[in-house]
C-alpha cells in the first residue's frame, strides 16, 4: 500500500513536469504532435525504469560510505559519494547507447519508431533528476523502482496531454508573438494548476 | 591582373581580446538569442529555483561558470575528440565541473546548497551547456567559446533573476530576505499572492516575458 501511494504521488501529485520542471526542454520541443510525443514518452519510461534502479545499485554497492565493505573490511570508511554525478550520467549515457544498439539489432520496428528519441533522452533532465531524487530521498530498492515507473509515466502523461492540446490550438486565434513557445508555457502553467488539485491525496 | 591582388597574402590582423566580434558574442545571448526565451534551452532549472532571489543568483553563477569553462575545455581539445563518442566526453567534462561547483557550494554555502537540492546536479543535463558545446565550442577558438559560455550563462541568469524578483516580491513581500512591501499595505488588506510561490507561476511569468520580447522584436516570432 505504501508503494502504491508512492506511485500515485509521483505520477499525479509530484509530477516531474508540473512540480519540478524536469525535462522541460524536450517536453516543449517534441510536443507538437501526439504521435511523436507518444514515442518520446514511451522511450522515457523505458530508459527511466532501466537506469534509476541501476544507479541505485551503483550508489548502494559502490559509492555510499561503507558500501565498499563487501570487497574488504578495511574499505568500510571510504565515502565516494562525490563521484555520484559522473557515475550516474555515465550510466545513463551508456545504458542509452546499449539500448539503442540492442533495439537496432533485435527489434528494428521499435527502433524505427523510438530510435531518434534515444540520444535526446541522455540529456533529458528528468532521467538524471530521478536518479538524484532517489539519492536525496534515500529510497530503498523497491521504492526506487516504483518511483522510476511513476516518474516515467508522469512525464508520458504530461507530454501527451500537452501535444493533444497543442494540436487543437492550431485552430484558435492567438496573438502572434505569443504563438508557439509562449502559449505552450502558459498552458503548462494552467495544467500545473489543475494537477495541484491532486495534492492532499494520500494512501 | 586581378588574380595578383588575390594572391597577395592579406596581413592578418590580430584580433583584440574584446574586439567588436567578441563583444557581440558576449552580448547577443542576453537578448536576441537568449538561451531560455529564444532557443528554449535550460528551461528546466530556470523555473524550479526561482522562488527566491538568492538561490537564483547562485544558480546563475554556477551555470555561467560551468558553461564558460566547459566551452573553454572542449574548444581546447575538440580536435582530439573522436566524433562518435563526443557526447560522452562532453558529459564527463561537464559532470566534472559540476562536481567541483557542488562541492564548493556544500563547503561554503550549505544552506543554499540544500535549497537548490538536485538542481545543482542537473546543470549536467542543462541543455544550455550541451547546446553551446555542440553548436559553438566544437567549431570555434577557445577565447570566443569562453566568452560565448559567459554570455549564455548570463543570459540564462538574467531570466532567472527577473523571474525570481517578481516571484519573491509578490509571493512573500521581500527581496533577498529583506521586507520590501510596507506594513501599512498589509494593514489595509493587502496579502501576498500564494500562487507566486507555486510552480505554475514561473511558467506564466516566462510565458508573458516571451510574449513581451517577441512583441518588441518581431523577427523572433517564427523561430520556434
Amino acid at each position: 500500500m505504501h508503494l502504491f501511494g508512492l506511485l500515485i504521488k509521483t505520477i499525479f501529485v509530484e509530477n516531474v513536469i508540473f512540480a519540478f520542471f524536469l525535462g522541460m526542454c524536450s517536453y516543449l520541443a517534441v510536443s507538437k504532435q501526439v504521435k511523436t510525443a507518444f514515442g518520446l514518452g514511451v522511450a522515457v519510461i523505458f530508459v527511466m525504469v532501466l537506469t534509476t534502479p541501476l544507479n541505485y545499485l551503483i550508489l548502494a554497492y559502490m559509492l555510499k560510505e561503507g558500501a565498499l565493505a563487501w570487497i574488504h573490511p578495511s574499505l568500510s570508511t571510504v565515502d565516494l559519494t562525490f563521484l555520484a554525478f559522473i557515475l550516474f550520467i555515465s550510466t545513463i549515457a551508456g545504458a542509452v547507447q546499449l539500448v539503442e544498439m540492442v533495439m537496432e539489432k533485435f527489434t528494428p520496428a521499435l527502433y524505427n519508431s523510438l530510435g531518434i528519441f534515444l540520444p535526446l533522452i541522455t540529456v533529458n533532465c528528468s532521467i538524471l533528476g530521478a536518479s538524484l531524487f532517489m539519492q536525496e530521498r534515500e529510497y530503498n530498492f523497491a521504492e526506487t523502482t516504483v518511483f522510476s515507473i511513476g516518474a516515467g509515466v508522469g512525464f508520458f502523461l504530461a507530454i501527451v496531454l500537452l501535444a493533444a492540446i497543442r494540436e487543437r490550438l492550431r485552430y484558435s486565434k492567438i496573438p502572434e508573438p505569443l504563438q508557439g513557445l509562449g502559449i505552450a508555457m502558459i498552458i503548462t502553467g494552467l495544467m500545473g494548476m489543475a494537477f495541484l488539485s491532486f495534492s492532499g491525496i494520500q494512501f | 591582373m586581378s588574380t595578383e591582388t588575390i594572391n597577395v597574402p592579406e596581413k592578418k590582423k590580430k584580433e583584440g581580446l574584446f574586439s567588436k566580434k567578441n563583444r557581440k558574442v558576449l552580448r547577443d545571448p542576453l537578448d536576441d538569442i537568449n538561451p531560455v526565451t529564444v532557443q528554449i534551452l535550460g528551461v528546466c532549472s530556470a523555473l524550479a529555483v526561482t522562488t527566491q532571489v538568492k538561490p537564483a543568483i547562485i544558480m546563475a553563477l554556477g551555470v555561467t561558470i560551468v558553461t564558460a569553462f566547459s566551452n573553454l575545455i572542449i574548444a581546447l581539445i575538440r580536435d582530439s575528440i573522436p566524433g562518435r563518442i563526443r557526447m560522452i566526453v562532453q558529459l564527463v567534462i561537464v559532470a566534472l565541473l559540476v562536481t567541483i561547483v557542488d562541492q564548493l557550494l556544500k563547503a561554503f554555502m550549505f544552506d543554499v546548497s540544500k535549497k537548490l537540492s538536485v538542481f545543482v546536479g542537473l546543470i549536467i543535463t542543462n541543455c544550455i551547456v550541451m547546446g553551446r558545446l555542440e553548436a559553438y565550442a566544437m567549431s570555434q577558438k577557445p577565447w570566443p567559446s569562453f566568452l560565448d559560455g559567459i554570455g549564455n550563462g548570463l543570459g540564462y541568469g538574467m531570466i532567472l533573476v527577473i523571474v525570481s524578483i517578481i516571484r519573491e516580491v509578490f509571493g512573500s513581500g521581500s527581496l533577498l530576505g529583506f521586507k520590501v512591501v510596507p506594513q501599512w499595505l498589509y494593514d489595509h488588506g493587502y496579502t501576498n499572492n500564494g500562487l507566486m510561490m507555486l510552480p505554475p507561476a514561473a511558467l506564466f511569468i516566462i510565458g508573458c516575458f516571451i510574449w513581451w520580447q517577441r512583441n518588441r522584436n518581431k523577427s523572433l516570432i517564427n523561430k520556434s
